[in-house]
């Protein structure tokens, strides 16, 4: 969020003094937390539409999960509490929405217990972390389980099950391009909540509209995807085009909910657009010249590295100061 | 002059208090590197041994005769020596440990273990406490790199010394083999003992505190903490 900081709405009579800028937002932490559980209902509804209800007992794993490691942690640290204020049931929500269908309960309750401790925990707990916390618990399970976590699931109501893969795999191994309807609708291949661009934008739209994510960085990551991926499809018509690469894999999920994570992008406008356009870029290069079929997840994780950086060089000029 | 220690902490300084790879965090190339097994991380820190406490031994012995402004190369050469000789017999006795640990027996030439005992130990102390010295980081050395070699191949693959330790139900995680699992065990391992050290450290203070105070211990560590 650009001019919004988030804190606890003082209670009453409490007299706050700080210094300027008096930034301040319609909503608490805790309101925010339950807004973006609430986007992504439309997702996990879609996630039982299309894979089955066992994908209820994969999230729910996940959540239980996220939220018990970080009161634990919380606990033995001898630090207050704050499990209700909702963050880690997103983290939870979040990673066992980016798994594969049907995934172990095992492995789903291990990837949430390294996003709170490692991803979150470590650093600080909410507000210090560097990678967003979801992501961190997938690029694990990703390299710790590399064969259960590319294993997909035919989805129910599939046009034609020719192939198990997702869209992207089946572009990057078998050259077959998906069309943009079934990507649209979200009878794909894919992870749980990925799948459907309607589920998505659903949530994603009432996100920005709330503003509780910020429009620019969608925006930003789009935009760069056209312009970037635009280019390499002029050059080479044999690349998808831009718009296949907006709608097929996690990226318009990435760009709601994993790119806009307030802790872990940048806090300035033009930050913002940096780290969108940078996301896009990686994103682009990863899927048509890396060896994996999708690069969202690495190249959000590559920018949130960047964060600390781009918010140095766009920090804003104090009035009276010279020039730097 | 500053004042002696014993012998027996010469050696025993190494095994913990200043242990090179929790505390010193020195020689970290070969010890993420090399750890995806308890095997390799135990011959790793035996030819490190090996050559730490002759280059040790023998730095101390012409510790006056060196100029100190050619002290650097000379220590290279003494050391470069030793890692030559383990090098040549590791490949003639076990050519499958010597092919597992690849360009990292040589690379014991720039580990700072070794350079650095010889910088502020050897160079300053005599033969014998050097001896010790070197003998008691070279086992602080080995306990690290076992302990964390052991951790990665039991986690990464499900053996320890080649043995079968957990069930074929546990899947391994393939993380713990990777560079990536190294860097985390290791953190973790530190965060962890050093959290226990701290807490050590804060129980004896309340005891000093409880005995001028005469109240009971844990009374006074939980006003501490509050």
């Amino acid at each position: 969020m650009s001019s919004v900081t988030v804190t606890e709405a003082p209670t009453g009579s409490e007299l706050l003094l700080s210094t300027s800028p008096h930034l301040h937002s319609r909503w608490t932490t805790k309101q925010v937390m339950w807004f973006v559980v609430l986007a992504l209902v439309p997702c996990v509804i879609s996630a039982v539409v299309y894979f089955g209800f066992y994908q209820l007992l994969v999230i729910a794993t996940a959540v239980v999960f996220a939220v018990g490691t970080e009161a634990l942690i919380q606990s033995l640290m001898k630090k207050p509490v704050t499990v209700v204020d909702g963050s880690a049931v997103i983290t939870g929500l979040l990673l066992g929405l980016i798994v594969p269908p049907n995934f172990s309960l095992v492995f789903t309750a291990l990837g949430a217990v390294f996003s709170i401790a490692i991803g979150k925990m470590v650093f600080g707990g909410l507000g210090y972390n560097i990678f967003n916390p979801a992501l961190a618990g997938r690029a694990f399970l990703q390299a710790a389980f590399p064969v259960a976590i590319t294993t997909w699931t035919i989805p129910h109501f599939a046009v034609d099950a020719v192939s198990k893969a997702t869209p992207l795999a089946a572009l990057k191994f078998d050259r077959v391009m998906t069309d943009i309807t079934p990507l649209v609708v979200g009878n794909v291949g894919g992870s749980l909540g990925e799948t459907s661009a309607v589920a998505v934008l659903l949530g994603g739209i009432f996100l920005l509209v709330t503003g509780v994510a910020n429009w620019r960085i969608p925006a930003a990551m789009t935009v760069g995807v056209l312009i970037f991926g635009g280019a390499l499809w002029m050059i080479d018509p044999a690349a998808p085009n831009p718009v296949f690469h907006i709608f097929a894999g996690g990226f318009l999920f990435a760009a709601m909910f994993m790119a806009t994570d307030m802790v872990t992008s940048p806090v300035t406008g033009k930050g913002m657009w940096i780290y969108g356009f940078g996301i896009s870029l990686i994103l682009v290069l990863i899927r048509i010249y890396g060896g994996l079929p999708e690069g969202v997840m690495y190249s959000i994780l590559f920018m949130n590295a960047f964060v600390p950086l781009i918010n140095r060089y766009t920090a804003p000029r104090i009035f009276g100061e010279g020039q730097s | 002059m500053k004042k002696q220690v014993s012998l027996a902490r010469e050696y025993t300084k190494g095994l913990w208090e200043q242990s090179p790879v929790f505390k010193q965090v020195l020689g970290m190339c070969p010890t993420l590197a090399v750890t995806v097994s308890a095997m390799n991380g135990i011959a790793m820190a035996l030819a490190t041994t090996f050559v730490l406490v002759f280059s040790s031994f023998i730095i101390s012995l012409i510790r006056k005769l060196i100029p100190s402004q050619v002290r650097i190369a000379s220590y290279i050469v003494i050391i470069a020596t030793f890692v030559t000789i383990v090098d040549l017999v590791m490949r003639a006795q076990f050519p499958e440990l010597s092919k597992a640990l690849g360009p990292y027996i040589p690379l014991i030439v720039v580990n700072c273990v070794i350079l650095g005992r010889a910088e502020a130990f050897a160079a300053k102390n005599s033969p014998l406490r050097s001896l010790l010295d070197a003998l008691g980081m070279g086992t602080g050395f080995l306990i690290a790199l076992a302990s964390l070699g052991g951790i990665r191949e039991i986690i990464g693959s499900r053996t320890l010394l080649g043995m079968q330790v957990l069930p074929d139900a546990f899947e391994p995680w393939l993380i713990m083999i990777l560079p990536a699992g190294a860097f985390l065990t290791l953190g973790l391992m530190m965060g962890f003992l050093n959290s226990m050290v701290e807490r050590r450290k804060r129980r004896d203070e309340a005891a000093v505190l409880a005995q001028h105070m005469r109240k009971p211990a844990v009374a006074i560590m939980e006003g501490q903490e509050g």
